[in-house]
């Protein structure tokens, strides 16, 4: 299999979306060629779809409407919002008017709908177009929260959101973009990985492992933006103290049910919950909360929660990278909760 | 205003159209009985004195048509499916209700008929329902009611802009009925909506007129053009609010009510009434009685699964 990067690989995805369902539209702002998009994912879909994709106005909240009632009318809708931090510009058409309308009328109303949101820093772009606001859209009725990672299969990622039939926020790392998708069960040289079906309740998760998931010395929670630094810290941590860590990364954050992680998590008795979010009301305190309830009294400290300082992102590199969660904070995290 | 313009309003009109206006007039009027009974959960807004603006363009759409409502939409929703028992039962959470009593007075969803309850956030929605029914449709239109008010939110303009720049089969109607909640148009809005409307390249009709027919035939040729493909319509109907924003919330001088209550389409209190219209009054206040008593006999209702 030819390796690809995320970006490739979910710009095919959207290719493959397009010419398999002909009411799928794709919106949002620069995203016809020869442009394609600020980061290149919606590359060729106009030229080969030109129906079927439409350049807006810079209004994002204006955009997610149009894409509501595209759904609302029986067509199907994906979103780019350009930098995820102008989604806070949707926040009313989303939680207010997609994610309610699935259900405030008594019945259920199907909405298909994806809003895609590149998220995250380490680019240098700054405060306003760096961050990762997956947690303020936490725990909103009819609203799910999904994750890109590079072990999905991203044309299925696709149709998943799409079938779900309410309206879907897709968080896409943008250095996550730059790297390579893996493939056939191996994540570099060291790891493994496989997937734990999905369930209603809780979606598919990834486990990324040394040989054996079930003999890990501490369990790694982390969203798909978070895989690279989460396998730097497992490389670092194995091959200097011999910690043998399990990752488990889930492609659907919210609604997310951990009850079939538990028995994992149980073995381990050390749980990290790492995300690039800045810290307070954060996903990982979500998780946190769920494992606790669980599994108090048979772990062997609290969970631990990895992110990002509570501070604007700077743009300067040296102040950027103080801020923003690395792999060295997972590894001092873990250690702290074996020693 | 003269008592004969009043009469001549409500004389000109077929049985069928003043059936509907007495219908929501009763219907209105009992929601603020039952209100005060302490019968009616959370709020509602009536409106009282608007109601021949959704008679008047009712015949003008067809079961293609989106219509978007707002939260004062009890007219709008009587207009398209003269349905009281369900609306009622809407509102007081009763067995038969439109949207299982979860939605309530302004969330209300039934076949092409939707309303929300925040300002403004119909129309980009409404936009984007105009352009999949340009593509999938053509012919069929969205319609969105608005107040006076809501051309304070935004999404008004990003949702203009987008209609006008892809030419959609949008119409805006705008109720001003120059009160938003407590504060007078003169005080929210600068300019006029009709300016507002035509910087965007929208076609815009101004009525000032209470007369069925006559906004009826003012409208029926533009409404057709946006059928058409000639892009987005604004409408604008100087109207007055009888009632409160919602219940007991009227901060209005006695004089600026009189001069509400003035442009009344109904006949004042005492008032010399034709034969038709005593008897028709009669039996629209009937249908909402009988309608209010069986529906509060109901049980409780239900999500709809």
């Amino acid at each position: 299999m030819r390796t690809m990067r995320v970006a490739e690989s979910l710009n095919q995805a959207l290719h493959q979306v397009l010419d398999g369902d002909a009411s799928v539209r794709v919106l949002g702002e620069d995203v016809l060629d020869p442009y394609g998009g600020a980061f290149k994912i919606t590359k060729g879909l106009s030229s080969r779809f030109p129906g079927q994709v439409l350049a807006t106005p810079i209004s994002e909240n204006g955009i997610v409407g149009v894409a509501g009632g595209l759904a609302l009318a029986g067509g199907k809708a994906i979103v780019e919002i350009m930098f995820s931090d102008f989604v806070t510009l949707a926040f009313d058409q989303i939680v207010n008017f997609a994610a309610k309308s699935v259900s405030m009328y008594g019945r259920p109303v199907r909405l298909p709908l994806v809003v895609r949101c590149p998220s995250g820093g380490g680019r240098g772009y700054g405060p306003t177009h760096s961050q990762s606001l997956q947690k303020h859209f936490i725990g909103v009725p009819g609203l799910a929260v999904y994750e890109v990672s590079p072990f999905d299969d991203h044309h299925e990622l696709f149709g998943e959101m799409l079938a779900r039939g309410e309206p879907c926020l897709l968080f896409e790392d943008k250095i996550l973009y730059t790297r390579q998708v893996f493939a056939g069960g191996v994540a570099g040289d060291l790891f493994r990985y496989d997937t734990l079906p999905a369930t209603p309740e809780t979606g598919q998760v990834t486990r990324v492992y040394l040989d054996d998931p079930e003999q890990a010395d501490c369990v790694i929670i982390a969203p798909g933006g978070m895989t690279h630094r989460a396998l730097a810290a497992m490389r670092t941590l194995l091959l200097e103290q011999e910690i043998t860590c399990l990752l488990l990364v889930p492609r659907r954050l919210y609604p997310f049910d951990v009850a079939p992680l538990a028995p994992l998590l149980e073995r381990a008795g050390a749980v990290v919950v790492a995300e690039e979010s800045t810290a307070g009301g954060t996903w990982g305190a979500e998780v946190a909360q769920q494992v606790h309830s669980r599994l108090w009294g048979r772990l062997r400290r609290p969970v631990s929660l990895v992110h990002s300082a509570a501070s604007v992102i700077p743009s300067a590199a040296h102040l950027e990278r103080d801020v923003l969660v690395q792999d060295t904070a997972i590894v001092r995290a873990v250690q702290e909760l074996l020693s | 205003m003269p008592q004969r313009l009043l009469e001549g309003i409500t004389e000109s009109l077929s049985d069928d159209d003043l059936g509907l206006l007495l219908l929501i007039r009763h219907f209105e009027r009992k929601l603020l009985d039952l209100f005060g009974q302490g019968l009616v959960q959370g709020t509602t807004h009536t409106c009282l004195g608007q109601e021949y603006v959704p008679v008047a363009l009712a015949p003008l759409l067809d079961e293609r048509d989106y219509v978007f409502s707002n939260h004062r939409g009890h007219g709008h929703y009587l207009a398209r499916f003269r349905d009281p028992y369900g609306l009622l039962a809407e509102i007081l959470g009763r067995e038969g209700a439109v949207c299982g009593g979860v939605g309530g007075s302004q969330h209300i969803l039934s076949g092409r008929y939707l309303s929300t309850g925040i300002q403004g956030e119909s129309l980009p929605v409404a936009t984007g329902v105009a352009l999949r029914l340009r593509d999938a449709e053509p012919g069929a239109l969205a319609l969105a009611y608005i107040g006076d008010g809501t051309w304070g939110e935004g999404a008004v303009y990003e949702a203009l802009n987008m209609a006008a720049l892809w030419r959609l089969p949008l119409v805006v109607v705008t109720e001003n009925n120059g009160i938003a909640q407590t504060t007078p148009t003169s005080a929210q809005l600068a300019g006029t909506i009709g300016d507002r409307a035509r910087a965007f390249g929208c076609r815009f009709a101004h009525f000032t007129s209470r007369h069925v027919d006559e906004i009826r035939d003012g409208l029926r040729p533009l409404v057709e053009r946006t059928r058409e493909g000639a892009g987005p319509l604004v409408v604008e109907f100087a109207t007055h609010r009888l009632g409160p924003h919602s219940k007991g919330d009227d901060t209005r001088s006695a004089e600026e009510l009189r001069h509400a209550h003035e442009h009344d389409w109904y006949p004042r209190e005492g008032a010399p009434v034709s034969d038709r219209f005593a008897r028709m009054d009669a039996e629209a206040r009937g249908l909402v009685e009988a309608v209010a008593g069986e529906v509060l006999a109901r049980p409780l209702s239900g999500r709809l699964g």
